[in-house]
């Protein structure tokens, strides 16, 4: 199964999307969040904002996602997890996060993202490496694309490699299925 | 007996943005009075630098300028990267082409520094790494 995954998102990846340059798009990230440093003059309301825009994001790529992956439904939360990281993140940022610390009752996970392309160049202030979550975007991207199939969820980071931390993890928490469209599990 | 070496990165409106001792300045029983004489003299002999440094560029269009400036026994060398941000180094040798590499090194570092978003162009640089890659480079090319 997992193989399937990993086969359709290199395929995606190579075949189904046009890609742009790496330094625009790193360069044009970092001077948005450094001027939301300027405008905001406290991160924590940095960190909001970021994790925002990425729900706006969120809410339009899942679209895009589906179109471009012809991926049907997921059945469960693991599944969902492994379609966003092997297909997800590869389609789009050409990058698989690792998928690991299941809980017990296999509804909160954690994404190791072994490279992150946003993190290119870029040093954190001594005054922001306690407080900024620099790719907080990406709580906000999975928030919003989750949300529009039904899950809702909740995307925090715990660490991250410009805070001088071993690794990038964003810990997710899976809440429920929204109302309107509820799965039937015993079909 | 091994060489002293002091780089001082300038920015555009002769304000320096780093500056390092390379090489090992004065025994360690020397007082500390002498040092700071040392270091106050290198900065006035790199300031002194920077209007020949001014005229150099002109007349030619390579980035590395050689030996621009003589004080007693120090030799000012300059690069100047393509948006003037001088680099001067203040060496008691003569220079040669582990100087020039030295400066084409520096170089790529301060670029990536300038990548960063962070970073403000003509502002001094903090970052810890870059001093350790730039210390690091001294010892494999200078010293």
């Amino acid at each position: 199964m997992a193989r399937q995954y990993k086969a359709l998102g290199e395929d995606i990846w190579k075949n189904r999307v046009e890609t742009i340059n790496a330094e625009l798009f790193i360069f044009t990230y970092g001077s948005l969040v450094v001027q939301l440093v300027k405008d905001y003059e406290d991160y924590d309301q940095v960190n909001t904002q970021l994790e925002k825009m990425g729900y706006s994001i969120g809410v339009r790529l899942i679209e895009d996602f589906l179109a471009r992956s012809g991926w049907g439904r997921c059945t469960d939360f693991k599944e969902t997890m492994e379609v966003i990281s092997k297909i997800g993140f590869k389609m789009f940022l050409n990058i698989t996060p690792t998928i690991t610390n299941w809980s017990s009752d296999n509804r909160t996970c954690s994404l190791i993202l072994d490279e992150n392309p946003l993190n290119d160049f870029v040093e954190l202030p001594a005054d922001a490496q306690s407080k900024l979550w620099y790719s907080n975007v990406f709580c906000g991207v999975l928030r919003g694309a989750l949300e529009m199939v039904q899950m809702q969820i909740e995307a925090t980071f715990v660490s991250d490699v410009l805070r001088g931390d071993d690794a990038s993890e964003i810990r997710l928490q899976f809440v429920r299925f929204l109302q309107e469209e509820m799965p039937n599990a015993d079909e | 007996m091994s060489h002293v070496y002091y780089f001082v990165i300038v920015g555009t409106d002769d304000t320096p943005l780093y500056e390092s001792e390379l090489g090992l300045q004065f025994k360690d029983t020397a007082p500390s009075a002498k040092k700071e004489e040392a270091r106050y003299l290198n900065q006035f002999v790199a300031h002194a630098a920077l209007d020949i440094i001014d005229e150099a560029v002109c007349t030619t269009n390579d980035l590395y300028l050689r030996t621009v400036d003589k004080y007693n026994e120090l030799n000012v060398s300059c690069y100047v990267t393509p948006s003037n941000i001088r680099f001067i180094l203040l060496h008691d040798n003569k220079a040669d082409d582990s100087i020039r590499q030295f400066f084409v090194e520096c170089h790529e570092l301060y670029i990536k520094i300038l990548c960063n978003p962070f970073y403000m162009i003509n502002t001094p640089i903090t970052s810890a790494p870059f001093d350790i890659r730039v210390k690091s480079l001294a010892r494999r090319h200078l010293l």
